[in-house]
């Protein structure tokens, strides 16, 4: 394990910038979280990390030691792909022995077949190791190729949505265990996903991307709670921020075009009225969709309300964000 | 099951399909049962009028194809005694005594060794031309594709005389490795065009996961994408064998007494005699190599044939 810097890392793909002048640094046992729109270039970073690809400009180094012209294999990495691409001609068993049986590892058959027994322990795929690698589900596919990546200890695990294809069972589950081998193997992991979810939970740091550019980075708590941009904060949070005219409340700093509200952030019996137009019983809470002149507006209340469509509640800003024009944080 | 299923055939449609079916394996197959008869007919009733379709069996054909006989005066034969085996007795029966083995056995072990040598360097040059084509950025890779392809839009015969003088200086005319060389230069596009569409639909991720997995990129090709073109390159095998083992006309330009193959010495067999069983006997043995090497590949082919025509 090692820590992973990336330095001014640029990437385009002809005319288009996949990545664009990203510097970041992953402490040795981080478990970073990239988060972004498909084209932000989250995958983009993995592959460069890897090795896949050269960038254009910029540098990675792993563990101190410059990696940018090293092949995948000398840099020590796993990656788990979005597709699985499990090789389809092996058995289970051999797809999780495979990284283990690289020239570069040339591990002992006996210590394999502790550490594919062991992890297929964890994935729950131990029944499965001898079924050809076609004949397994999605979602055992995708643990399967998750698998192949913790048979190894390698200075860094990248995974590029891994747990996106699997029911919300599994992921669930998943995401503790992919938290547990951090927290108790000391792994360092780039994780990239557009799970909200997958991001707090699991996240020592995460990095938001934004056409190619890295716009905020730090520890979930943080990005959450005060957002560089008005794009960072609709990253994270659901349901989603509820950005509106500054004007709708009184009290908005000069400059400020958008305040935005996170659904918790909304003081009920206060403040303008505003009409309920839908309620969305989840069990534990209920969603409010309110109309305040003419915007829509989300918010949280107790399981038990009593308010339905038509009714009127008065609702003011606590602790709301505010952003400029250009969506930038003013306050 | 409605009357307009699409997945299950009504008995009407069933009994065409399989009558087409039938009608077609007929139509192809006859000639061959002819040239298997052919063979094991005697010279009077391979010619006889109307075609004999019963006959009594003979291996004459065989014995005819596989020694050259002298034919001896009443004398010798009485010097000689009785004949000492079944061979002799059949050759005897003509007059004839045999003067010692026919040059077929050596023609066909040159057809085997031009036929799959050629096709081992087509099937193997081919993929590596077409991993390469496949994965990397070639400088022009359009126009080479298309050069490579460019040899087949005329019959390769049409070079004939050009081929032909380059294999004199060359001191190729007549040698195994000119014949390997012609028939793999023949071959070779056919072979990367079509392990190029095999290669193709292997999805990037296997390498991309193997050189992950700390492998050289010729080591994940070995390991990875070869397994998976298996099925490309046995159908590959099997195209490239079939025409380097059938190719007649450059044979008999180039080819005369080392090298010669089996298909220019097939015809002459049947010299001053008319000995069509004889012919008909080295044509039916010479058919069985690609036979058999098909049969063994049938799996691959059938999946061949559909591989690339479905998109996942």
């Amino acid at each position: 394990m090692a820590d992973v810097t990336l330095s001014n890392l640029s990437k385009s793909y002809g005319d288009t910038v996949a990545l664009s002048d990203v510097s970041m640094t992953i402490p040795d046992g981080a478990f970073v979280v990239l988060l972004g729109p498909t084209g932000a270039g989250k995958t983009t970073t993995l592959r460069l990390v890897s090795g896949l690809e050269a960038p254009d400009t910029g540098r990675v180094a792993i563990g101190g030691m410059e990696a940018t012209g090293l092949t995948p294999a000398q840099r020590n990495v796993t990656m788990v792909f979005q597709q699985y691409s499990l090789y389809p001609h092996m058995t289970v068993r051999d797809n999780l022995a495979f990284p283990l049986r690289s020239p570069i590892l040339k591990t002992p058959e006996d210590e394999i077949a502790r550490r594919v027994g062991a992890v297929a322990e964890v994935l729950r795929i131990a029944h499965k190791l001898d079924n050809k690698a076609t004949q397994l589900s999605g979602g055992e596919m995708q643990r399967v190729s998750i698998g192949r990546a913790l048979v190894r200890e390698p200075s860094i695990h990248l995974m590029d949505e891994p747990l996106s294809s699997l029911d919300a069972k599994l992921r669930a589950d998943l995401r503790i265990e992919l938290k547990r081998i951090q927290a108790e193997m000391g792994a360092t992991l780039l994780y990239v996903t557009h799970d909200q979810i997958e991001a707090m939970t699991m996240a020592t740091h995460v990095g938001v991307l934004d056409h190619g550019r890295l716009v905020q980075f730090g520890p979930p708590r943080e990005v959450y709670e005060s957002p560089v941009s008005l794009y960072v904060a609709t990253r994270l949070g659901l349901p989603r921020i509820n950005a509106l005219p500054a004007g709708l409340f009184p009290g908005a700093p000069g400059g400020a075009a958008t305040i935005g509200l996170r659904p918790e952030h909304i003081a009920h019996g206060e403040g303008q009225p505003a009409e309920v137009v839908r309620v969305e019983h989840l069990g534990d809470q209920t969603r409010l969709h309110l109309r305040l002149a003419g915007h829509e507006i989300v918010t949280l209340t107790e399981a038990q309300t009593a308010l339905g469509p038509g009714d009127t509640l008065s609702i003011a800003p606590r602790d709301p964000l505010f952003f400029d024009t250009a969506g930038a944080r003013v306050g | 099951m409605s009357d307009f299923s699409v997945i299950a055939a009504t008995p009407r449609q069933k009994w065409i399909a399989g009558s087409l079916v039938v009608l077609y394996a007929v139509i192809t197959i006859l000639p061959l049962v002819w040239i298997v008869a052919t063979g094991f007919k005697s010279p009077a009733d391979a010619i006889a009028y109307p075609p004999k379709v019963v006959f009594e069996p003979t291996l004459e054909g065989y014995v005819n194809l596989f020694t050259t006989r002298s034919r001896a005066t009443p004398e010798t034969l009485e010097t000689l005694g009785p004949p000492d085996s079944w061979y002799d007795r059949i050759v005897r029966q003509y007059g004839m005594v045999i003067s010692g083995p026919s040059r077929y056995g050596e023609r066909f072990l040159n057809s085997v060794i031009i036929g799959f040598g050629s096709t081992f360097l087509s099937v193997f040059l081919g993929t590596l031309a077409a991993y390469a084509f496949s994965r990397f950025k070639v400088p022009l890779k359009d126009d080479l594709l298309f050069f490579i392809l460019s040899t087949r839009m005329m019959p390769p015969i049409a070079v004939a005389i050009p081929i032909f003088l380059m294999f004199r200086t060359l001191g190729l005319s007549d040698t195994h490795l000119g014949m390997i060389l012609l028939y793999t230069a023949v071959n070779i596009s056919l072979s990367v065009w079509l392990l190029k569409g095999f290669i193709d639909e292997i999805p990037r991720e296997y390498e991309e996961a193997a050189l992950i997995d700390g492998y050289t990129r010729f080591q994940a090709f070995r390991k990875v994408v070869l397994p998976q073109a298996a099925t490309g390159i046995a159908s590959t095998a099997i195209f490239c064998l079939i025409f380097a083992w059938n190719e007649y006309a450059f044979a008999v330009l180039l080819t005369s007494g080392t090298a010669q193959t089996a298909p220019p010495f097939i015809p002459t067999i049947i010299g001053v005699g008319k000995d069509w069983p004889a012919v008909a006997a080295g044509t039916t043995l010479f058919l069985i190599p690609v036979m058999v090497f098909t049969i063994m590949l049938r799996k691959h082919l059938l999946r061949g044939i559909t591989f690339g025509a479905v998109r996942k």
